[in-house]
Formats: C-alpha cells, structure tokens, sequence
C-alpha cells in the first residue's frame, strides 16, 4: 500500500498495519516524535492499535532547534 | 533576595528565555544555554527527516526535557489553524505538555505578526487547556485583548525578529506593562546586552531572545553577557533609578570643608 509521510509518498510491501509497525519498519523507534494520521493525532498510547490505510496522509514531527 | 518569575503557577530563577535555533551545532546551543543560565528554552516542530538518519543526535538529547522547561513554538505558521495543529502535536510529543509560545506570523519579509490569527488562535488554544504564552505586536490594545482571553504571558516584539534593532518603543512597552495583570516579557529584536538591561528596566517580566546569542560572534560569551545584563536591568528595575534632570546642585562631595 502507499502512505502519505510528511508530503512524500512511500510504498510499502505489505498492507495493513499499525503505527507501531510503521514506526519501527521507519527506524524511528524510541525517538521522541507526535504522529498525525489525515489531520488527527494518533496518541502514542495508540500506536499499536491504531491501522493504517492505503492513501493515508501522515505526519511525524519533532522537535528541532528554534526560537 | 527572592525574586521569580511566576508563569502559570510554576516559578522560575532565570528571567531570560531563550531560543534553540541558528547554533553552529548542537554542542554550542548547549553551552551557550548553559551560560545563559536560562530555564525555559524555545523549540520549533517540524517533520521528522525519515530514512536517512537513524542514529544521529537530536536536540532532546543535548537539551533533556527533564532539566529544561521547554516551550514550544509555532513559528513559520501563518494562520490560526496551523498554529494551533502545531501546538496540539507539541502537547503530545512532550507528553501533555501545557505551557507554549504561541506565535502568528503575517509577512515572510519582516516576521511582523498577525494579530487577527493570533488572537484567534489564543482563544482556542485557551480554551483547549494550554498556557499561552504570546508573542505580540506592541500595541496596548491587542496585548491586553490577548490578556484578557487568558494567556499566561504577553510578549511584545522590541523590534523584528531577528532584526537586533532593540528597545524601538520604550513607550508603547512601558503602557503594556502599566496595563498588564499578568507577566509582560519581550521576545524578539534584542541586538546586544544594553537591550536587554533596558528592556528589564522599564519593568518587563522576563526577555526572550534567540538571534543575539546565536548570531553573535561568541555565542557562549554573549549568553553569559545577557544572563548579567537581564540580572542587572532587572535589579535596578527594583532599586528604582534616580530622577533624570538636567543639572543637578547637589554634588557627590561634601560642599562643607573645602579648603579654598
């Protein structure tokens, strides 16, 4: 399936998992980010459960130097 | 002498706030903080870079949200609700995290805010539970609006950001602070220490600044610099300075005793 991440698409092998799943398979495990999946914040406490979707448009942010 | 600063029910010694951003790299924003003395430090939001670099330090690691209070900003947004998205995905990426630098920009070419949005996303963002702290024009009007809607802090612009241009209205400022019931700090346009004494003699609360220290030519030594120079403005904003007059008959020596 294919996924939206921050403005670019990304194609994936298989199809329907978890924010979890896409966390780890982006090496992005235990970093500190905020995830939001078509305009709505996935809390961390959901990353498990929460599937995603072919076509989803995701962001995943962090926090970076700035005044 | 205790003297805090009290934003949103939480103290704080330091009464300079600065930016993380502009830093050769993240070694020298940590030493530059370090030598600021500063407890709140600002952070920017922005997507992750994915792929490339799996174990490169980030700023967390330098800046450990445990020893720093941080606050998020919004900067680079244009319109309430980009503001607002921004600071709801703050609030969840530093776990329920309230208190945020809440800025609106109108004009990529001066960084002048817009008031309109800003405002708009202040009334929101209250009413969502976060603490507001504001950057603001400096308009009495808009910053005690602002006030009213309920951010825990005002802070109007001395000049543009990034501009170094200091303390343009010292006027405007003093009539904010007169009107305020909450703390007044001024974020952006400080070019060098002399501003920020100044700033913190006319009776601000606190300054928060990023450019001055960053784009100086020693950032760790200009961050030493505003930690005096804000300690001092704000010292002698409490001693009370002595009347300005033209001359003064009243020398500094006895005028009994002279030998002539």
């Amino acid at each position: 399936m294919q996924l939206i991440i921050n403005g670019k698409p990304r194609d994936f092998d298989s199809a329907g998992f978890s924010v979890a799943h896409l966390v780890s398979t982006l090496a992005l495990e235990g970093k500190r980010l905020a995830i939001e999946c078509n305009g709505e914040i996935v809390p961390r406490s959901q990353f498990a459960e929460k599937q995603l979707m072919d076509g989803d448009k995701l962001e995943i942010v962090g926090a970076v130097g700035g005044g | 002498m205790s003297d805090l600063l009290k934003i949103a029910d939480k103290t704080y010694h330091s009464r300079l706030l600065v930016g993380t951003g502009k830093y050769q790299d993240f070694a020298q924003t940590r030493a530059a903080i370090d030598a600021s003395g500063a407890e709140i430090i600002t952070v920017a939001i922005r997507r992750t870079n994915i792929g490339q670099n799996a174990g490169e330090p980030s700023l967390l690691d330098y800046l450990p949200p445990e020893e720093f209070t941080y606050l998020p900003n919004t900067a680079g947004c244009y319109s309430a609700d980009d503001a607002v998205r921004t600071l709801r995905l703050a609030r969840e990426l530093l776990d329920g995290h309230k208190l945020v630098k809440l800025e609106v920009l109108g004009d990529p070419k001066t960084l002048y805010p817009n008031m309109i949005e800003t405002i708009a996303a202040a009334k929101v963002l209250v009413k969502d539970g976060f603490d507001v702290m504001v950057y603001c024009s400096d308009d009495p009007i808009m910053a005690k609006q602002l006030e009213e809607i309920g951010c825990c802090a005002v802070m109007p612009l001395a000049s543009l950001i990034g501009s170094g241009m200091g303390i343009l209205n010292p006027w405007n400022l003093q009539i904010i602070i007169a009107n305020a019931n909450i703390p007044v700090l001024v974020d952006a346009g400080v070019g060098t220490a002399s501003d920020a004494a100044i700033a913190m003699e006319l009776g601000c609360q606190g300054i928060l600044m990023n450019t001055a220290i960053a784009a100086a030519g020693n950032p760790v030594l200009m961050a030493s610099a505003m930690k005096k120079a804000v300690e001092a403005g704000r010292e002698a904003y409490l001693a009370g300075r002595m009347p300005k007059k033209l001359y003064s008959a009243s020398p500094s020596s006895p005028s009994a005793g002279l030998i002539v």
